[in-house]
């Protein structure tokens, strides 16, 4: 078996244009077989005009990918047989019950009347979604159409799943049952592709994440080998005397071996740690100095830091208040 | 949910294993052009405001035309009526199917048609799916403008099978004509788009046509524009059928401009299509 068949997808310097502008801008992509890749990045990256390429919903404008050795511009046909696509928007018919939906797909993908049927029901009672069987999907909340979602992405049992932003919109407890689902589509043998912009999403999911800013991808690696470019967790430090953040962050410095970061607001610094221990290294050197200090925070490295860390600008989306804890 | 259950051959199966058609078949074509009609009746059940413009329209449309024109033109109701039912059955068909233009705009904005999309399926079959399903439509349009037709007054010489051939020809010319609408509702932006221009081809076509008024009535100039008109030839083949019951060549016109059309529309239709987003 060569190389290019090993792969589940092998894509080289994708580029996707509208108009004037690069949504993606010579993206490379290698996902092997059985694992879980992440695709990290913030509204507008160009995660799902990369993924709608791979799925054939776009044509490519540059580049070449294939999928399991199949060409996806030259054989559209093929490779709608080799994916299964879960959008960011859950793309069922809203106007049909749950069944209906899962028979429509069975149907489309070639089930016969009774096994479209058999699937359908099989499919909710495995979602959790049997009592909702017969309820329309405008009454549905978010968290049931992402499940109907991937169960019909899984009618046809593709070798690999695309999942566009699985938990974007979801409470926190629906999340979590969508990454057990997720982690048990692993568990048997599925090659999942997934975006997100969430970095924890990734951290909990993908074996190896690719992030990706502005049409192009800035990192790849795992998710400990990302975050230790960032430190495992960051001090927030804000001084009462906006004036002497520069002499603070010399001390820091001093301290750690390493420039911190100074915030948007002023006055404050973002100190990556190494070792979430050194906070308090870190705030002794700022006492002995005499620089009082406002407000102190030991968190997770954000995404928003990680892209800081990683092109050197700030994320549009602003979920930087996740995680936080109280130190000081 | 258990690990034990979810995809249980997944794991065990390889890729390579998996045969990959390389294009639909004809038979998958029509299975799956079938399941898509059986959503878009699903969907017509659940939302009946949809039938008002082949319900209510044709009523107040044949009452108000032959009222209003019946004298002008024929210098009586009853003897506008045989001009004028043929001629109304093409209008309603045209409005019917303008709508199957926007509720295909309307459609293909929503996410499930990237699911559509993303699957290995028949690219015509997302089409031709609700385009079936709109016979239904096209269907109580005619049975419709007949029975008003016929609680008017109006007496086809053609007999029963005469105006059964007539709705039957009704039926074809609107979903051949819906193909232009549909490659609309492809190119256009919005579903306004696709009522707004499909306004502008609809009355060119319906009133710059034989359909309510004899045409030699009208300049040279106009007349020329008439009698290449494929509605024109529609009314023209329709009124053959019903009043007179006979299956004349303009009949075999009629089917030649309806297949015309559909080979032009139909292609363009899926090839907008499988571009678009």
């Amino acid at each position: 078996m060569n190389e290019s068949t090993t792969l589940a997808v092998s894509a080289e310097g994708l580029v996707k244009r509208f108009g004037d502008f690069n949504a993606v801008d010579g993206i490379d992509l290698e996902v092997r077989r059985g694992e879980v890749f992440g695709v990290l990045g913030p509204n507008g990256a160009g995660k799902t005009t990369t993924l709608s390429m791979l799925a054939t919903l776009l044509p490519l404008d540059g580049g070449r990918a294939s999928i399991f050795g199949v060409d996806v511009a030259s054989s559209p046909h093929q490779i709608r047989q080799l994916v299964g696509v879960t959008g960011q928007y859950a793309s069922v018919d809203e106007n049909l019950t749950a069944t209906e939906n899962l028979y429509l797909f069975g149907r489309l993908l070639g089930l016969g009347k009774p096994r479209a049927r058999a699937t359908a029901v099989d499919l909710l009672e495995r979602f959790g979604l049997e009592e909702a069987a017969t309820r329309q999907i405008k009454n549905f909340s978010g968290g049931m159409r992402r499940r109907l979602d991937l169960a019909a992405s899984l009618i046809a049992q593709p070798p690999l799943i695309f999942l566009d932003e699985p938990t974007t919109g979801l409470d926190p407890r629906t999340r979590g049952q969508m990454w057990d689902t997720i982690r048990e589509l692993v568990a048997n043998g599925s090659t999942i592709l997934l975006t997100t912009q969430y970095l924890d999403e990734a951290d909990q999911l993908a074996d190896r994440i690719a992030v990706i800013d502005r049409g192009r991808k800035v990192a790849e690696g795992t998710s400990d080998q990302l975050k230790s470019s960032v430190g495992k967790s960051t001090l927030h430090v804000r001084l009462e005397e906006r004036d002497l953040t520069a002499s603070a962050a010399t001390i820091v410095e001093r301290v750690l071996g390493e420039t911190p970061l100074l915030t948007p607001e002023a006055g404050g610094l973002n100190i990556a740690l190494p070792d979430p221990n050194r906070a308090a290294d870190v705030l002794i050197a700022l006492r002995e100095a005499s620089l009082s200090i406002a407000t102190a925070t030991v968190r997770q490295p954000t995404l928003d830091e990680v892209f800081l860390v990683l092109t050197g600008h700030h994320s549009e989306s602003e979920d930087s208040t996740d995680a936080e804890q109280e130190v000081a | 949910m258990t690990t034990q259950t979810l995809l249980p051959d997944a794991a065990t199966r390889t890729v390579e294993s998996r045969p990959l058609s390389v294009r639909p078949s004809l038979q998958e074509t029509v299975t799956q052009t079938f399941a898509m009609a059986w959503r878009a009746l699903k969907k017509m059940r659940r939302n009946p405001e949809q039938f008002f413009d082949v319900t209510l329209q044709p009523i107040l449309f044949t009452a108000m035309f032959a009222y209003v024109f019946g004298g002008a033109v024929s210098g009586s109701v009853a003897d506008y009526l045989p001009l004028m039912i043929p001629g109304i059955l093409a209008q309603t068909a045209l409005t019917a199917c303008m709508a199957t233009g926007t509720q295909m705009r309307e459609d293909m904005d929503k996410g499930v048609f990237d699911r559509f999309k993303s699957l290995p399926i028949a690219r015509i079959a997302p089409l031709a799916g609700p385009m079936m399903a709109d016979l239904l439509r096209y269907g109580i349009a005619a049975t419709i403008t007949i029975a008003v037709g016929l609680a008017m007054g109006y007496s086809p010489g053609g007999g029963f099978f005469g105006v059964l051939a007539g709705w039957l020809l009704t039926i074809v010319a609107g979903w051949s004509l819906a193909w232009i609408f549909a490659w609309l509702g492809t190119v256009a932006r919005s579903a306004q788009a696709v009522q707004g221009i499909g306004m502008m081809i609809m009355f060119p076509l319906t009133f710059l046509s034989n359909a309510y008024v004899p045409a030699g009535t009208m300049p040279d100039w106009l007349q020329a524009f008439v009698n290449i008109n494929p509605v024109s030839h529609v009314v023209t083949a329709v009124r053959d059928l019903m009043n007179d019951g006979d299956v004349t060549g303009q009949v075999g016109w009629a089917l030649v401009a309806c297949a015309i059309v559909v080979a032009i529309f139909a292609p363009l239709a899926v090839r907008s299509y499988s571009r678009k987003m």
